[in-house]
């Protein structure tokens, strides 16, 4: 469809004419007559809804919102076109069956080989290893060997080495969708464990001997221990409300040593509407401070963060300062009981705070366990009502942590951003289905890519300059605070208007600091050359013309990474201005390939994510907005009149 | 007086001292007449805790048994508690610190006893004088020109003795000028923009009065600034309705008729009183321990105090839109034009002139636009958030202007020469200090004190290089560009290190500023080290070829 308009959400003056392009995987935006042909990319499977406004005398506006937060307004000039548009995307961003995901389709040129080492980059076998299982008190069960105990549970699984086989059959009778309490996190120093359940069909007065002794079992398996907590995640009226329907919570009278606690995280339910309501507080065009900070209360958003953050820091606690092993659970035990178990994972053992460690944790507490991607993210058309942001808010607490713990994790906010992209992009096929078994008879690893191994190429752009493994920071236990006013929850802009770069911090630290270490391991290369050169020059002073072009060429390379490390002190958004202006560009070197540099870093981390370059696009229409940085040239005075709009408005 | 009458008990042992987020520490109290000393007498960690009188803003008692308690709360709003064994003691060293806390007379203040234990290596009282800022602008036009006209502080009392006016006005017009505005605060040059020759002034409001009271030299004066054909802005800090009430009491501002090349824009900045009681909320909710969210986000939300930074801020990015985009030269005023239009005025610069983000610079700044412009630093910051005496002229003014410099800074980490410690410490001595840099209301008052000749100048301590090290932005590398903040909600946020400072453990955060500097300078001395090797092996090659 040719002569659509993008509009700018935050500025309906600043509007771009182009060409959108309907592919099997893609809505493509080109903008007309710009010489460096910006195109906005969306994924068919990252559209959340797509809204069809009034016709207007322009044309007719047609709003995408997409699952990582950008939103696209376009105006169609044919009522006609638009609704064939709107009538293909709505087909388009909702499949029915697997196979039209666009990960069976998505081929990084990668042999076979490549793609069955991708797999098998996370292991979770070695994983348990590590943590220090099997030993003397856990061992890997079979019982679930074909799914036949519990389908949404992976083949393997560990139980305390006194429960047999008997006891977790028995057990699992009694837990809804036979969720039987099994390991997911063993603590080698103390022996403490979290283990994760569904809720127990306890009803008013149900009982089940088996599950009885499956509680015995974890709390033998700490013999420094007297008891075991038992955490209900939900609020205790929703466990109530639960007995009538024959399921519940555990009895402290019929469980010997055991102490029950409530956590009062709300349900999926209750975290969509939030998110919902917390965006519109996003859309807000122009809001005040108090608009914003009374939507962002009144959306509970933060309340819900702080509530799993509590229950992580509540669990994290009994297990390293009281050695006493925790049970988890919430009514299926795999959305709230999913981001408890990570949040207090990832609180306790600082692996789980390195790139391979967190991917390692999403793989245990998130995919193998059962979590309903499928469902929760909406890749396939199915009930609305499943949708729930749940891993989102584990990655939002990640990041949480990271605000106030800088220096503890070896990755960075991007890397964050790029998982909770990729969970929705359906490119890769780590988040496909609702369980292990349903991966297992789609063939997954056979038919798709998976993402930690592309992530893990990429990691260089992902590291948290400020992160060293020797670091006191990196170790051990981390002890967040809990009140607000310790520990400041903040709203992240960075996820949430993601594409609103002009919300953003102009100069990224971390993008400067990243530039300067990789500067730094350039000077380490060049400097042990130089001292052996020169150890070589002082035994034999013959001069050598070989060694003198390669020095040239060296010290040519190395202008190139000051000038890169100058333009990242540039705030990124006046990149494209750059272009424009050289006159402009502070950087001592040149200018083109420094240009090309930064854009190599946007699109290198990931290929979609920036091939989609609204990023840029984005960039070059917030720059003008906030009538950008730069303004030496009395030329860009183009973009005064939208300017004053901004500051006149507010 | 003597401050021995003050002090009845000047010592007791046994004081346990409780700070947040530290063990409680057992050791001995001391009263002087300036300052409470607290030393730990643990030998492992000897630790002596010194505090200001002055920074004292208020203090509670309270006792169990013999056992007294006393609060203190700082205006830098950190709150200790000390357990002072023995009711008379306790009572005693209660009473004393009131007393000595709200001493009256400013000559009795610790800057006028303080000696500095460092060699002064510049004078501060004469680092930043107007004559130099004036030579530099000389360089670059010769459209302005140095007026003595306030020599005596005869024609404005809260005017330096030297201002910067348009070379067409002379001193006799500037004095009727000044009967025109408000407290005799006639448009003097704030900033020059050198890319484009535009001009800010400042001044207070014109003195219209209900019956549109004019002055030809007032307007011949603003007039001055604008090129031929071109348009001025007049940015009043005040809605129209405040404005227009300001004429009945004599007050208002410039009519069209009168003005018709300027176009006045309204922006709302918020002022004394409401200013103080946003902060108070504010400092409440971060002393809040409760676990709930939605009390402390609501709490946020009715301090208000994001919203005057964001007012604030947006005010100024008005202000250098219209300089830089516009290319019009500006004017601006509220009411008395000692508070919100200095804020708009030196935010104006922080956005616009890469100097002003210098430590240097920056300092410079606040001696023209704060201390030599008049901003009654002593009524001010007389009181900070947890005064419970009744409020006179208190606001958080200045605090405010360094919280939007924070921001700013936040949204361009890489672009200024100082850290955020560097406003804190800004924050501090205005409220609380050894220097006597922040005292007094204006010059005029400093000049009587003798300021200059009887205290330490802040700057001779700050610009040495020993102290200047800690103020010093590792990432900062020369931004010549002029930078626009964003001003949207999202964009802004608390400012943990001055509001949460006493409140959160700080650590984490102070391990990750030590790795940030640690990076920087390991770049640096590799650099240092290549370069060398560089330049040693050059010259072995030559030598080598000319063997």
């Amino acid at each position: 469809v040719e002569n659509v308009r993008l509009l700018d959400r935050l500025s309906s003056r600043r509007a771009v004419v182009g060409t959108l392009y309907l592919t099997a995987t893609h809505v493509i935006f080109v903008e007309n007559g710009s010489e460096t042909r910006k195109e906005t990319w969306v994924l068919h499977s990252q559209i959340s809804s797509i809204e069809k406004q009034a016709t207007t005398a322009t044309g007719c506006p047609l709003l995408i919102r997409c699952k990582n937060f950008q939103v696209i307004h376009l105006v169609i000039p044919q009522e006609r076109d638009c609704h064939d548009v709107y009538i293909s995307l709505i087909r388009l961003a909702r499949p029915v069956k697997y196979e039209e995901l666009y990960c069976f389709s998505f081929n990084p040129k990668l042999d076979k080989e490549e793609r069955e080492q991708g797999w098998k980059l996370v292991d979770l076998n070695e994983e348990y290893n590590r943590m220090g299982v099997p030993n003397n008190y856990w061992q890997i069960s079979d019982v679930n060997r074909d799914y036949g105990v519990c389908d949404s549970y992976p083949t393997e699984v560990y139980v305390p080495k006194s429960a047999t086989a008997h006891i977790i059959v028995g057990s699992s009778k009694f837990r809804s969708r036979r969720r039987f309490p099994a390991l997911s996190y063993y603590c080698k120093s103390n022996n403490a464990s979290i283990c994760r359940s569904s809720q127990p069909l306890s009803g008013f007065s149900a009982r089940c001997l088996e599950d009885e002794q499956m509680l015995q079992a974890i709390r033998k398996a700490n013999p420094g221990s007297d008891f075991i907590y038992v955490v209900d995640t939900r609020p205790k009226l929703n466990a109530m409300a639960n007995r009538a329907a024959g399921k519940g919570y555990e009895n402290e009278d019929n469980y010997s040593n055991i102490k029950f606690q409530f956590i009062g995280i709300e349900n999926i339910h209750v975290m969509r509407n939030s998110l919902q309501k917390m965006l519109e507080v996003c859309e807000l065009k122009s809001p005040s401070m108090s608009d914003f900070l009374w939507g962002l209360e009144n959306s509970g958003w933060l309340k819900h963060i702080k509530a799993i953050m509590d229950a992580g820091i509540f669990i994290a606690k009994a297990v390293a300062e009281e050695g006493v092993s925790v049970l988890v659970h919430c009514s299926d035990g795999w959305d709230r009981t999913a981001q408890v178990c990570s949040v207090a994972s990832l609180l306790l053992d600082p692996y789980y705070r390195t790139m391979k460690g967190f991917m390692v944790l999403i793989e245990k507490d998130w995919v193998s366990f059962g979590h309903k991607f499928n469902h929760r993210y909406g890749n396939l058309d199915g009930d609305p009502k499943e949708i729930s942001p749940v891993i989102d808010q584990f990655i939002e607490c990640v990041w949480q942590l990271m605000e106030q713990f800088p220096c503890a994790f070896e990755f960075n906010e991007r890397f964050l951003i790029h998982i909770q992209h990729h969970i929705y992009s359906c490119q890769f096929g780590n988040f496909l289905c609702n369980s292990q078994k349903e991966r297992r008879e789609l063939k997954i690893k056979e038919r798709t890519y998976s993402l930690w191994a592309h992530l893990w190429k990429n990691r260089a752009d992902y590291l948290n300059p400020l992160y060293r493994s020797d670091h006191g920071q990196t170790q051990g236990t981390l002890h967040p605070q809990i009140a607000p006013c310790n520990f400041l929850y903040k709203f992240w802009s960075g996820m949430y208007n993601r594409f609103e770069k002009g919300l953003h911090p102009r100069q990224s630290v971390t993008d400067y600091l990243m530039a300067v270490k990789e500067e730094t391991q350039q000077l380490e290369e060049e400097l042990e050359v130089l001292q052996e050169r020169l150890a070589n020059l002082q035994k034999s002073q013959s001069g050598n013309n070989k060694i003198k072009s390669k020095q040239q060429d060296r010290s040519k390379q190395f202008g190139l990474y000051t000038s890169n490390n100058s333009l990242a002190n540039t705030p990124q958004e006046y990149s494209n201005d750059l272009k424009s202006f050289p006159s402009r560009s502070p950087s001592q070197g040149d200018e083109d390939s420094a240009l090309i540099l930064t854009q190599d870093n946007l699109k290198s981390s990931d290929p979609d994510l920036s091939a989609n370059s609204d990023q840029e696009s984005g960039v070059e229409d917030l720059s003008c907005r906030s009538s950008s940085g730069g303004g030496c040239l009395p030329s860009e005075d183009s973009g005064k009149d939208s300017d004053e709009a901004v500051f006149l408005a507010g | 007086m003597e401050f021995a009458e003050l002090i009845k008990t000047p010592r007791a042992d046994n004081v346990v001292l409780h700070r947040p987020f530290h063990l409680a520490v057992e050791g001995t109290l001391c009263l002087t007449g300036h300052h409470l000393i607290f030393s730990s007498r643990r030998q492992d960690n000897a630790e002596e805790l010194w505090l200001l009188h002055s920074n004292i803003d208020s203090i509670e008692k309270r006792f169990v048994g013999s056992l007294g308690t006393i609060v203190i709360k700082c205006k830098d709003l950190r709150i200790i508690q000390l357990d002072i064994p023995g009711m008379e003691e306790c009572l005693n060293i209660a009473s004393s610190i009131e007393a000595l806390s709200t001493l009256d007379s400013v000559t009795l203040m610790y800057p006028f006893f303080y000696r500095p234990m460092f060699e002064v290596l510049e004078d501060g009282w004469s680092s930043f004088l107007l004559e130099q800022e004036f030579e530099l602008l000389s360089s670059v036009t010769n459209e302005w020109r140095l007026s003595c006209v306030n020599k005596e502080f005869s024609v404005c009392p809260s005017y330096p003795p030297v201002v910067i006016v348009p070379k067409s006005i002379d001193d006799e017009a500037l004095r009727k000028v000044a009967l025109f505005r408000y407290g005799g605060r006639f448009p003097v040059l704030s900033y020059y923009h050198k890319k484009n020759g535009m001009a800010m002034m400042r001044s207070s409001q014109p003195l219209t009065g209900t019956n549109g009271r004019r002055c030809k030299e007032d307007e011949k004066l603003i007039n001055a600034t604008l090129r031929s054909g071109r348009r001025g802005f007049v940015i009043d800090t005040r809605p129209l309705t405040v404005a227009q009430q300001a004429r009945a009491k004599g007050g208002g501002f410039e009519q069209e008729v009168h003005y018709p090349q300027w176009r006045r824009i309204h922006k709302y900045i918020e002022r004394f009183h409401i200013l103080q009681e946003s902060f108070i909320k504010l400092v409440e909710a971060c002393n809040d321990q409760s676990h709930n969210m939605d009390r402390w986000l609501s709490k946020l939300e009715a301090s208000n105090w994001l919203t005057h930074i964001k007012e604030l801020l947006t005010a100024a990015c008005l202000a250098a839109q219209c300089i830089d985009r516009e290319g019009a030269s500006v004017l601006v005023h509220g009411s008395e034009g000692t508070d919100s239009t200095l804020q708009v005025t030196s935010l104006a610069q922080i956005i616009l002139d890469p100097r002003c983000r210098t430590i240097r610079g920056f300092e410079a700044l606040v001696v023209r636009e704060w201390l030599q412009a008049g901003h009654p630093f002593q009524q001010r910051c007389a009181q900070s958030a947890y005064s419970n005496s009744k409020q006179k002229w208190e606001a958080p003014v200045f605090l405010l202007f360094l919280e939007c410099v924070w921001q700013i800074h936040r949204q361009f980490p890489c672009s200024f020469e100082f850290n955020e410690h560097f406003l804190i410490l800004l924050f501090e001595h205005a409220y609380a200090s050894q220097f006597g840099t922040f005292l007094g209301n204006n010059e005029s008052e400093r000049a009587k004190l003798k300021l200059p000749q009887k205290t330490m100048s802040l700057w001779s301590w700050v610009n040495r290089p020993d102290e200047l090290s800690r103020f010093q932005n590792p990432l900062y590398e020369a931004n010549s560009l002029v930078i626009w903040p964003s001003v949207a909600p999202q964009s802004l946020q608390l400012w943990e290190g001055i509001f949460l400072r006493w409140n959160r453990p700080s650590r984490f955060l102070e391990e990750a500023e030590e790795e940030r500097i640690h990076i920087i300078k390991y770049n640096k001395e590799l650099q240092a080290k290549v370069n060398a090797l560089r330049r040693q092996l050059a010259e072995m090659e030559t030598d080598g070829e000319v063997q």
